[in-house]
């Protein structure tokens, strides 16, 4: 049987297979460099990069869960003067696409970063509207309608890079959400961003995080993703990146079914240093296991 | 190189309540590990996905055996606990940046509290010169023969008094008024914090292996961060214990509070 043809189309974007980092969970590569082939992934996601360096939040930052794990990193990163001077030139070297997620608190500072990355040779850029640990005015981007679409908007105007806007689970209606960055100039959307949680030590009567709450990710939320993907999905037709506790090939493919393009291995990298390769084989299986040939055909498989 | 082992368990005792010794036939790490590195733990169990840090303890290179020390606390260490001589485990190191060891020094002052004390050994084992090392416990003292037998002049407290000092460790190490020339210390946070404080006092420089929560232990997650001040700047900035660390000069670190 012929190897089945992995290549996705993003946004316009040839990725060659739909194997995916989640932003935060993989650096910049270097470190995974050691321990997998990076020109195999389909993309790297970097981890957030903002205009200047932010410090993040105090530690403990990180909690285990059943299932998963709670962090409040804040979004510690040296800022995008840094990332383009050490890690852009590093992650050149390789022969696979270059996905940058920014942050900010401001729309401006967005719009800077967008600026900045416009004369670099990144590949896409992605918003990242959906972190729980910083907000602006008290709401934060990714679930105030509104706002959502202004910061899509804001930001496609700057950008040079196709746009893929990152949605946060912590709503009661994500379709709508999808619908306003859509409307906004979205060329993609990635979902799920982390579940907003907390964790208490029983024994010393405090949270574990010193941010008291913190971001679920992990196998315990691929429920909770794996419907908001489909629900997504059937709502609008930019192509989607789906992620949440994909620890195997087998959970991508959910992801497929549910009807995501893209998948994006995150916490996953840390129980596994070679899982973003192992899910990428199990795909390939998977797919001749069921003799489907490309990924669109799984996608347009789901029998309900 | 730092790597991912599937290493076999060769021997697993409980040394005091609740401790164990762990060795693992790892001649890979066993012959690249320095002193002050840890290496990364998998559990088994479905639930647990996270590694556990673990320092190295001791290595045989030439038997290529790998010591690791650990007292349960958790799920994840009391599966270890579980684990038997035969059963292979997940490992990846060796990890982190450990002691530096400079030597011209020709006293080193060794300070270790409760499950700190497992990288002291190693360490003890690349030093060269006279070595005393100030040990304090809740209660049963672990390790001191093997400090002995690289040469450390050995000094035990415990809180209820059971064995060596009644007392806290930096009590004990007041009293015996011994210096020298660089301090390495191991350790819960304020042990750590007034080991600092009285290396400033005394103007000898102390190295201190710091303790964070972490996630990847690879510097990927920038989850298990310390304080740590910028050279020549009044300003810090939060540095990954995993990478880094997890040894740090006290006179760099920002205590929180
Ligand atoms: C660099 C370094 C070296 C260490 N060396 C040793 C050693 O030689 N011997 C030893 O007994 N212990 C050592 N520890 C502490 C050890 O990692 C924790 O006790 C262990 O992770 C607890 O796991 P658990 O599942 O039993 O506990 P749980 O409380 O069930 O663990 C839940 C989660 O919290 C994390 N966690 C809990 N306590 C700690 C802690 N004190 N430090 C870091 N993470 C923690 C765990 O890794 C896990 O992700 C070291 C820690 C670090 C950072
Ligand atoms: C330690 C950590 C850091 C993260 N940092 C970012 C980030 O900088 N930007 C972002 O958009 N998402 C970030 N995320 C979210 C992940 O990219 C991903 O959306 C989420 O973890 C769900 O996937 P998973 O269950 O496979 O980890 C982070 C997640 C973790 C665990
Ligand atoms: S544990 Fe992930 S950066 Fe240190």
């Amino acid at each position: 049987m012929n190897k089945p043809d992995m290549q996705i189309n993003i946004a316009g974007v040839e990725l060659k297979n739909p194997v995916i980092t989640a932003s935060g969970t993989f650096g910049s590569g270097k470190e995974y460099s050691e321990y997998i082939d990076l020109n195999k992934l389909g993309a790297i996601t970097v981890k957030g990069v903002s205009d200047i360096p932010w410090k993040g939040n105090d530690s403990p930052r990180i909690a285990e869960t059943y299932g998963g794990m709670l962090n409040s990193v804040g979004l510690q990163n040296p800022g995008v003067e840094a990332f383009i001077e050490e890690d852009l030139s590093f992650l050149k070297r390789y022969d696979t696409k270059i996905i940058v997620n920014i942050v900010g608190r401001t729309v401006e500072e967005y719009c800077r970063v967008a600026e900045r990355l416009s004369d670099t040779d990144i590949d896409m850029i992605e918003l990242n509207i959906s972190c729980p640990n910083v907000k602006e005015g008290g709401v934060s981007f990714g679930t105030d309608l509104l706002m959502a679409e202004r910061i899509t908007e804001a930001v496609k105007k700057t950008a040079k890079q196709p746009l893929i806007v990152k949605l946060s689970p912590n709503v009661t209606d994500i379709v709508s959400i999808a619908k306003a960055v859509v409307a906004g100039g979205a060329d993609a959307i990635s979902l799920i961003n982390t579940l907003l949680g907390m964790a208490i030590d029983i024994n010393t009567r405090k949270p574990i995080l010193a941010n008291i709450v913190g971001g679920l990710s992990g196998p315990a939320i691929r429920p909770v993703a794996i419907r908001m993907v489909y629900e997504v999905a059937k709502a609008v037709d930019v192509p989607i990146i789906g992620m949440g506790g994909i620890m195997t090939g087998e959970d991508a493919v959910e992801f497929m079914l549910a009807g995501a393009t893209g998948v994006a291995v995150g916490m996953a990298n840390f129980t596994n240093p070679t899982a973003t390769i192992d899910v990428l084989n199990g795909i390939e299986d998977y797919m001749i296991r069921h003799g489907f040939n490309n990924i669109e055909e799984i996608r347009k498989s789901l029998i309900l | 190189m730092k790597k991912l082992y599937y290493p076999i368990i060769i021997e697993q005792n409980q040394i005091a309540r609740g401790t164990f010794s762990m060795k693992l036939q790892c001649n890979e790490i066993a012959e690249t590990a320095l002193p002050g590195q840890f290496v990364n733990l998998y559990c088994r169990e479905g639930e647990m996905l996270l590694p556990r840090p673990i320092s190295i303890c001791e290595t045989d290179r030439e038997k290529g055996i790998l010591t690791l020390v650990y007292a349960v606390v958790g799920k994840g260490t009391e599966s270890f606990s579980r684990l038997k001589k035969g059963d292979t485990i997940k490992v990846l190191g060796p990890l982190g940046d450990g002691f530096k060891i400079d030597e011209s020094i020709k006293t080193h002052i060794l300070i270790g509290g409760g499950i700190g004390v497992p990288p002291l050994v190693e360490l003890a084992k690349h030093l060269k010169g006279e070595i005393y090392a100030f040990l304090g416990f809740a209660e049963s003292p672990i390790l001191v023969e093997e400090l002995e037998s690289y040469g450390a002049k050995v000094f035990v407290a415990t809180d209820d008094g059971s064995a060596g000092f009644k007392g806290n460790v930096i009590e004990l190490f007041k009293n015996k008024n011994i210096t020298g020339g660089m301090i390495y210390g191991c350790g819960p946070k304020p042990m750590l914090k007034a080991v600092g404080k009285w290396a400033e006092d005394m103007g000898i420089k102390a190295q201190i292996s710091m303790e964070e929560r972490m996630a990847c232990g690879i510097g990927v997650c920038v989850g298990c961060v310390c304080k740590i001040k910028k050279k020549e700047e009044e300003d810090w900035q939060n540095r990954k214990v995993c990478t880094d660390g997890p040894v740090f000069w006290s006179e760099e670190v920002i205590w929180d509070e």
